[in-house]
């Protein structure tokens, strides 16, 4: 049964922003602080004036740098992890999945290590275009057996995944934005459960089921669609694998149309998992993927693109509202 | 009058050693129907020199924290140190046979993995990985001031993939004398000589430019490997000191004179009758000090 967050003040319209990157640079600095042992790697992305720059200042004998050589990086931290430690690594995402592809299927995953790879940047957030574009990342790793998929939607689940970690036995992907998400919970007094969906608000019209910070841009298009007289359920689906099934098979059984909505290629990721899901459980509903298309990604700022895609809140609104008319 | 470094009767007790073991791997080989003969046959000296006499390892307390690690990145080449494991007692050559690669009953693999067999270090095969994997081992070895060796095989085909030069450099920037490279190099991959596929020389000057220390010797030389492995100091882990690369150059194949330097004994089995051919010329070609 998904958690369901509808009895509290689950989400901020107020827009406050919060940059996960350096949420879980000082949850690290705390946890170190608290006296947890654990490595951190990383490449020549962490600022020094960055919260992840200060744990590494605090405690270098502790934190490897690798430059710039992703597969390195990866390999060498299923090596530190195979000397017993616990290892997070940040990796510039539109890299870490297309570069170290094969480290994090056989060195990380096949191994079965004790790393977290925080890929940062996720989407289009970098900007710089499509080599800067991290959005293959979600369906390759859904096809590497052994690897948990963690998707926070705002900074504070972050920590709180990050926090989590260090109790959770094998490996893992943190997928973060470049910074500065809105927060999508305000109440961030919650239990945060590997695997098991949030429902961040309750509906029965309709579902969207959304992870990152798409889960932001869901429930704004979801108080659209409440102006328009639309009940949006949105799931806040933070693990793509292992994917919350049961969560998925309620929308079906209690709303006639769900959505996915990701910041990531719209095949092989988590509207790929749902539609698996739906598929293979005979569900005759109405049903559409909303995320970046099979296309290099035009140029511009991240908020232009996810309107020329028809990713923000207004145009996700727009699509519900078409197929709810249908 | 050479003066002599190593103690020659313990030499001349690794020879005899590595010949059993190359009839062992053989025999192995001939049984499961499936190995790589070539690389196999070429790291014996090294494999052998290690495991009887320079690690600090026991087969039967794979988990020892204090035991220096061995990382096989050339992991094609399993079956060697699975004959060695099965020699120093942790598995039957009957047992590996009846478990090996044979769907869930599976311990060893062509490829070898270290949650089948604890004696492992590191599941590998795709090549390229197993240094990057040993360089994280040394600095968390110095992370944890523990105070053992991490030692890392390579083939010299494998040398292509940029991974290892990643690897390598990060080696020369973190100083990690506790990380030895032993490189088989036997001058073949697949499908030819080295030199014609991909030139990795001069591969010593490339190791002492990215700052590692770089010994070269005959790899198939008893003698010459174990006066290398000798000449390794103390692993201590806090000292910086630059990471040390032994340059083995071996044949491939050595021991089986239709073998050796022939490419084509990369992969594959081997038929009864090379067997029992393989098997004299191993005992042949047995070194005589």
């Amino acid at each position: 049964m998904a958690t369901d967050m509808t009895a509290k003040t689950t989400y901020d319209f107020d827009q406050m922003l919060s940059s996960a990157r350096e949420a879980y640079g000082e949850e690290l600095m705390k946890m170190a602080d608290e006296g947890l042992d654990f490595v951190f790697t990383y490449s020549d992305n962490v600022a020094a004036s960055s919260a992840t720059g200060k744990f590494v200042a605090k405690y270098p004998d502790r934190c490897f740098n690798f430059g710039i050589a992703e597969p390195n990086q990866v390999g060498a931290s299923a090596g530190l992890a195979l000397a017993g430690e616990i290892v997070f690594s940040q990796v510039f995402g539109p890299f870490l999945p297309l570069r170290a592809a094969d480290q994090i299927h056989t060195d990380i995953a096949y191994n079965d290590v004790n790393v977290r790879l925080i890929g940062t940047h996720s989407g289009v957030t970098a900007g710089g275009g499509p080599t800067h574009n991290d959005i293959a990342d979600l369906a390759l790793y859904r096809a590497i057996p052994n690897l948990m998929i963690c998707v926070p939607a705002d900074a504070d689940q972050c920590t709180k995944i990050v926090r989590k970690s260090m109790e959770y036995e094998g490996p893992m992907i943190i997928r973060i934005a470049r910074g500065a998400e809105p927060n999508v919970y305000k109440d961030t007094d919650y239990e945060y459960e590997f695997g098991k969906a949030i429902t961040t608000k309750s509906g029965n019209d309709m579902s969207i089921i959304s992870c990152g910070s798409s889960v932001y841009w869901s429930l704004m298009a979801a108080r659209i669609l409440e102006e328009k007289g639309v009940n949006c359920r949105v799931i806040d689906m933070h693990t793509v694998k292992p994917l919350d099934v049961e969560a998925i098979l309620n929308c079906a059984e209690e709303t006639p149309l769900i959505m996915t909505v990701e910041e990531a290629s719209i095949n092989g990721g988590l509207g790929s998992a749902v539609a698996e899901v739906l598929a293979e459980n005979s569900w005759g509903g109405k049903f559409k993927r909303i995320g970046l298309p099979d296309e290099f990604a035009v140029l511009g700022d991240p908020m232009e693109i996810y309107a020329y895609y028809g990713m923000d809140p207004e145009s996700i609104a727009k699509s519900a509202l078409e197929l709810l008319e249908k | 009058m050479r003066e002599y470094l190593v103690d020659l009767e313990m030499v001349k007790q690794l020879e005899d050693k590595a010949t059993q073991i190359r009839k062992d791997l053989l025999n192995f080989i001939y049984r499961i129907g499936m190995g790589h003969l070539g690389g196999e046959l070429s790291v014996v000296e090294v494999a052998v020199a290690l495991y009887y006499k320079y690690l600090n390892y026991d087969v039967n307390n794979p988990e020892d924290p204090k035991r220096d690690r061995v990382v096989l990145s050339k992991a094609h080449c399993s079956e060697t140190l699975y004959t060695i494991f099965s020699d120093l007692g942790a598995y039957s050559q009957d047992y590996m046979v009846e478990h090996f690669e044979c769907l869930e009953k599976s311990k060893f693999g062509m490829h070898c993995n270290r949650l089948y067999l604890p004696q492992i270090e590191a599941s590998a095969g795709s090549l390229g990985h197993g240094l990057p994997i040993a360089l994280g081992m040394a600095l968390g070895a110095r992370k944890r001031k523990e105070n053992h060796m991490v030692y890392v095989i390579v083939g010299d085909g494998e040398l292509c993939e940029g991974s290892n030069w990643e690897a390598i450099m990060a080696g020369g920037h973190y100083e990690l004398g506790n990380l030895v490279c032993i490189v088989d190099k036997n001058q073949l991959s697949m499908t030819g000589n080295t030199k014609d596929v991909m030139n990795i020389d001069p591969l010593g000057k490339k190791f002492e430019a990215f700052n590692w220390r770089v010994m070269e010797i005959n790899g198939n030389n008893m003698y010459e490997v174990c006066e290398a492995l000798q000449a390794i100091p103390p692993a201590e882990p806090e000292y910086l000191r630059k990471p040390i690369a032994i340059i083995a150059n071996t044949v491939k194949g050595k021991g089986v004179d239709f073998m050796e330097g022939e490419s084509k004994w990369h992969g594959g089995g081997i038929a009864k009758a090379e067997l029992d051919e393989a098997l004299k010329m191993v005992e042949r070609n047995r070194r005589v000090r």
